[in-house]
């Protein structure tokens, strides 16, 4: 692309329309200019106007979510969304996606995308304590798949533990829609005092604009249109767009970024992301309602001769712009000096509205700053499609015939239920020191250690169902926060915020919009009932290959809050002697279940609707079963029903010997009850002397109660109907098969 | 009160928990040096080179910190007898260092590890120990992508004659060779392990307050 820019013999329209710019918009940027734009300039609209960094698409969209809140500090907009959580701290989190570089270059992709949340929190003041991933890979039969997963798994790895910062929980998933489209996303929470907030604003006329981290280089030009764009089968090098990254330089860059916010000498702050220095100082401008300065002589490069167009797109990678103040550039220099990394003055906040930037003594640009950072929105007609109907076709005669045995088998030959162990060792999950419990846990908890007076616990959740997503959308966003709520819920925590990365295919497609705003009420539905806000978001669009899109990913980041000092249950059978029940409906829906997936090859049936009451009865129980003070294990029933939540149960179990009796309950519908997936099912399992008490609390807050069995030490799985054996299986077999299904990716 | 330093390199990042541990659960007075400062340390009781990923483990993990203008002073500390203990990177900087022997290579996986790890104790006569039975198992984390402990054989020959070899894997998860986890020098005031006994204290196992704790007595029966 870089040889067509300096090809002068082009039209300045058709270089604007080649760079990803429409037809109107350029009739819009010439109109209020009075002018052509130059070169740079077009690079500058071409990114800033690319639905990667406008939300054009989408942000006209975002006015349902429920954004207030008595908790809020920070809603959307900012690097992050903050929560208050007492005693004069807050959180800081936000998700965020890199699925478009994760595809062409999945080891840098996937790192790189850790690195850029990182600094997204950390450019807010706060100290990153733990980080997430959602990752949605490819199915086998496309050869590509073992090596992305692979270099997705170490790209995470290695840039968030080189950097200190534990990766906690994650959600892995496969399916053929994500063969040539992976998804990485990336959540990162930390905390700040309530009163040392910081946030992106160039504030201050006569103040410095600095130019702090790695130096800038010729990779990620244009990495913000690319992401803009849909893949086809033929493109897929494009490399040079594509970031590297230095978690060491990172590390080194938040401890000095930290260090100076703590010595009050920093007024404003951006992490230089997607289409870098021009988006940093654009948006800085923007919020302060100010004009730059900027000399683009003075930015480090680590090539020579990169032309102003380079210098303005390039997405080099640990690179921060800040503001502050000419009495304090001294003491800043000082302090990034220490550790290592040089702070640069390129600027000064001017009185007006426009940035200036001048190269080699010319003025290269000259825009006034709404122009660049309020894009026209793009209007995008929106239809459900034709055949939702026959989606929501379910053949239940041919699941009915077939064998219990036979149906199980086919669950534990699924991709999608198997041991993550290989992948999540692979994350340093304790570094910091807060981590509580295991990572196979319903939900990640960690402890804040810098409350003294109180103890405060920190939970988080990410979850997402395409294949409800893409039956049902709304329903989809519904379950995504659902789901998380009773993740948190199970752990003993009470749902705060939300972040969501919303990943679709083009906006272009109308049946995408009507997935895209589906999805946006489901997820606005569950967010009211629970009274909490979206504080921070990403949305990630052209997620398709040769026309086809993914299934709708709305991704959530759920982050919740533990304000007592009781213990936590554990989500295992700790025992060979636990009685196990079943709270909440006993039979779940088939429609988009797992288990029909696997058996039909293809998502159908209608997924069942997510009982709003029912949900807010759980989310009661679920806490009140913690007050108690017993000893006792829960878990969620989510992909594969029951037969798999139990199954997770008995294979992190520290005995080998431990056995489980399942008894199905007198008529009900046998499929339903054992691999439905509906929200609001939970395994608690306990000591026999406990039923009665949990039997109580349960019919007091509303939620049924269903006895399902007791664990053994016979090493077997029985499923028992009318008192007749109907299945028995090995558990260790089972266990050693569900450890090895992911052998393909991590030898 | 007995007074630990914990020093930071660039890249260092288990500093903090060190820290954390050693004042509000090992009951030490703790203070934080720069790798860049020469402060004496005579009035230190132990200096700690926590975990982390110094200079990024480029070039070679440790060999940049080995180098750092701080460590010319743990040098000397060591060789008066002072304590020192390095975990993770710390120990993969006292190898580079020739503070103690051997060097640590990547995982015979080529993959990161993180997990509980059990551990036996092979000596309980060392001040690191002293308050654990000889062959006793710890179950401690480790994170780690290059932690697999390699020496030739004359090496490991006289650290088996000098009994320093301190603790071992049960089930070796990276490769080391004759499962070595931890060896401390001669004279046995250099302690390296892979395991993060700061890391148990609480939240998981606790059998990492057992190596501060023997610690502690050892010194407070000095003093």
């Amino acid at each position: 692309m870089t040889t067509l820019l300096t090809d002068m013999t082009i039209s300045n329209l058709e270089l604007a329309k080649l760079m990803g710019l429409s037809n109107l918009e350029y009739q819009h940027v010439c109109k209020n200019l009075e002018r052509a734009p130059n070169h740079a300039e077009l690079g500058i609209f071409a990114a800033m106007f690319s639905e990667h960094c406008s939300y054009k698409s989408s942000k006209p969209l975002f006015k349902r979510f429920p954004m207030t809140g008595k908790r809020v500090l920070q809603g959307p907009g900012e690097n992050a969304g903050i929560l208050d959580i007492g005693n004069g701290w807050a959180v800081a989190f936000k998700m965020e996606s890199h699925n478009h570089p994760s595809f062409i270059e999945p080891y840098q992709g996937a790192a790189t995308g850790v690195g850029g949340i990182l600094r997204d929190i950390f450019t807010m003041g706060a100290r990153p304590i733990a980080s997430m991933n959602a990752l949605c890979f490819g199915t086998l039969d496309f050869e590509r798949t073992p090596a992305i997963v692979k270099g997705v798994v170490k790209g995470v790895g290695d840039y968030g533990n080189c950097v200190g910062v534990p990766t906690v929980a994650g959600q892995t998933l496969f399916h053929s829609c994500y063969n040539r489209n992976p998804l990485v996303n990336a959540f990162t929470m930390g905390i700040l005092k309530t009163d040392e907030i910081y946030r992106g604003y160039a504030k201050g006329i006569g103040n410095i604009v600095v130019y702090v981290g790695a130096k800038t280089g010729r990779d990620g030009v244009h990495g913000a249109t690319m992401s803009s764009k849909e893949f086809s089968t033929e493109k897929e090098l494009e490399r040079p767009t594509v970031q590297v990254g230095d978690p060491f330089t990172e590390k080194l860059l938040m401890e000095a970024t930290l260090e100076a916010m703590r010595a009050g000498v920093i007024i404003g702050i951006q992490d230089m992301g997607a289409a870098g220095i021009t988006s940093s100082s654009f948006e800085m401008a923007h919020r302060a309602k100010t004009g730059l300065e900027i000399d683009l002589d003075n930015i480090p490069t680590r090539e020579a001769g990169m032309s102003a167009y380079e210098l303005l797109l390039s997405e080099s990678q640990e690179r921060m712009l800040l503001v502050t103040t000419p009495e304090n550039v001294a003491s800043l220099k000082r302090i990034y000096e220490k550790w290592d990394l040089h702070a640069e003055e390129i600027g000064i906040v001017v009185l007006g509205n426009r940035v200036k930037m001048m190269k080699q003594g010319e003025l290269v640009v000259d825009l006034p700053v709404e122009l660049v950072t309020e894009p026209l929105m793009a209007d995008r007609p929106s239809s459900a499609p034709l055949d939702l109907k026959q989606r929501w076709f379910l053949d239940r005669n041919r699941m009915l015939v077939a064998s219990l045995g036979s149906k199980f088998q086919c669950l534990m030959e699924e991709l999608n239920f198997s041991s993550p162990e290989k992948l999540v060792s692979q994350f340093d999950s304790m570094v910091g020191n807060r981590t509580v419990g295991q990572t196979f846990d319903d939900a990640a908890v960690l402890r804040i250690r810098e409350i003294k007076d109180k103890e405060i616990r920190l939970a988080i959740k990410v979850d997402c169902n395409p294949r409800i997503s893409w039956l049902w959308p709304r329903e989809g966003g519904r379950r995504a926060v659902a789901e998380c709520a009773i993740n948190l819920a199970v752990r003993g925590a009470e749902p705060m915020g939300i972040t969501d990365c919303l990943n679709f295919g083009s906006p272009e497609n109308p049946e995408v919009m009507w997935q895209f705003s589906e999805s946006i009420e489901g997820i606005s539905e569950i967010c009211d009932l629970l009274k909490i806000p979206v504080v921070s978001g990403n949305v990630s669009f052209y997620n398709e290959t040769d026309g086809k899109p993914i299934y709708p990913t709305p991704m959530i980041g759920m982050v919740g809050i533990i304000e007592d000092s009781l213990p936590l249950p554990k989500s295992n059978f700790y025992s060979t002697q636990l009685e196990f029940a079943l709270i909440g409906p006993p039979e779940g829906g088939l429609g988009g279940s797992l288990m029909a997936s696997s058996w039909f090859k293809r998502e159908c049936g209608q997924p069942e609707e997510t009982n709003l009451a029912l949900l807010e009865r759980m989310l009661k129980f679920l806490p009140r079963l913690r007050k108690r003070k017993m000893a006792y294990s829960a878990h969620d029933i989510s992909d594969g029903g029951l037969v798999c939540a139990l199954l997770e149960m008995a294979f992190h179990s520290p005995f080998d010997c431990l056995g489980m009796d399942l008894n199905i309950p007198q008529g009900i519908d046998s499929d339903r009850f054992l691999f439905g997936e509906t929200i609001s099912r939970v395994i608690v399992a306990y000591d026999s002397v406990e039923r009665g008490d949990i039997e109580n609390t349960a019919s007091q807050a509303g939620v049924m109660f269903t006895l399902l069995g007791q664990t053994d030490d016979t090493g077997l799985f029985k499923i028992k109907q009318g008192g007749t054996e109907v299945l028995s299986s090995q558990i260790l077999e089972l266990k050693s098969a569900w450890n090895q299904r992911w052998n393909n990716f991590f030898k | 009160m007995l007074k630990v330093g914990v020093i930071t390199f660039p890249g260092s990042n288990c500093d903090d928990d060190a820290i954390d541990t050693l004042k509000n659960i090992g009951g030490f007075e703790v203070e934080n040096l720069w790798h860049k400062d020469t402060p004496d340390l005579s009035s230190f009781s132990l200096i700690v080179l926590p975990g982390g990923f110094s200079y990024g483990d480029y070039l070679r993990c440790g060999a940049m910190a080995a180098c750092s203008p701080i460590m010319e002073k743990v040098k000397t500390f060591a060789s008066h007898g002072g304590f020192v203990i390095g975990i993770c990177n710390g120990f993969q900087i006292l190898c580079e260092a020739g503070l103690l022997p051997g060097a640590l290579a990547k995982n015979l996986s080529l993959n990161f590890i993180c997990r509980d790890v059990t551990l036996k104790i092979t000596h309980d006569n060392t001040p690191w120990t002293c308050e654990i039975k000889s062959l006793e198992e710890l179950t401690l984390p480790i994170a780690h992508g290059e932690g697999r402990f390699v020496i030739d054989e004359e090496g490991y020959q006289d650290l088996v004659k000098h009994q320093q070899i301190v603790m071992t894997y049960k089930n070796n998860p990276n490769g080391s060779l004759y499962d070595i986890a931890g060896i401390c020098n001669k004279t046995k005031n250099v302690l390296g392990l892979m395991p993060h006994p700061e890391r148990a204290t609480e939240l998981r196992t606790r059998d990492g307050l057992k190596i501060w704790s023997s610690l502690k007595t050892h010194l407070e029966k000095k003093v």
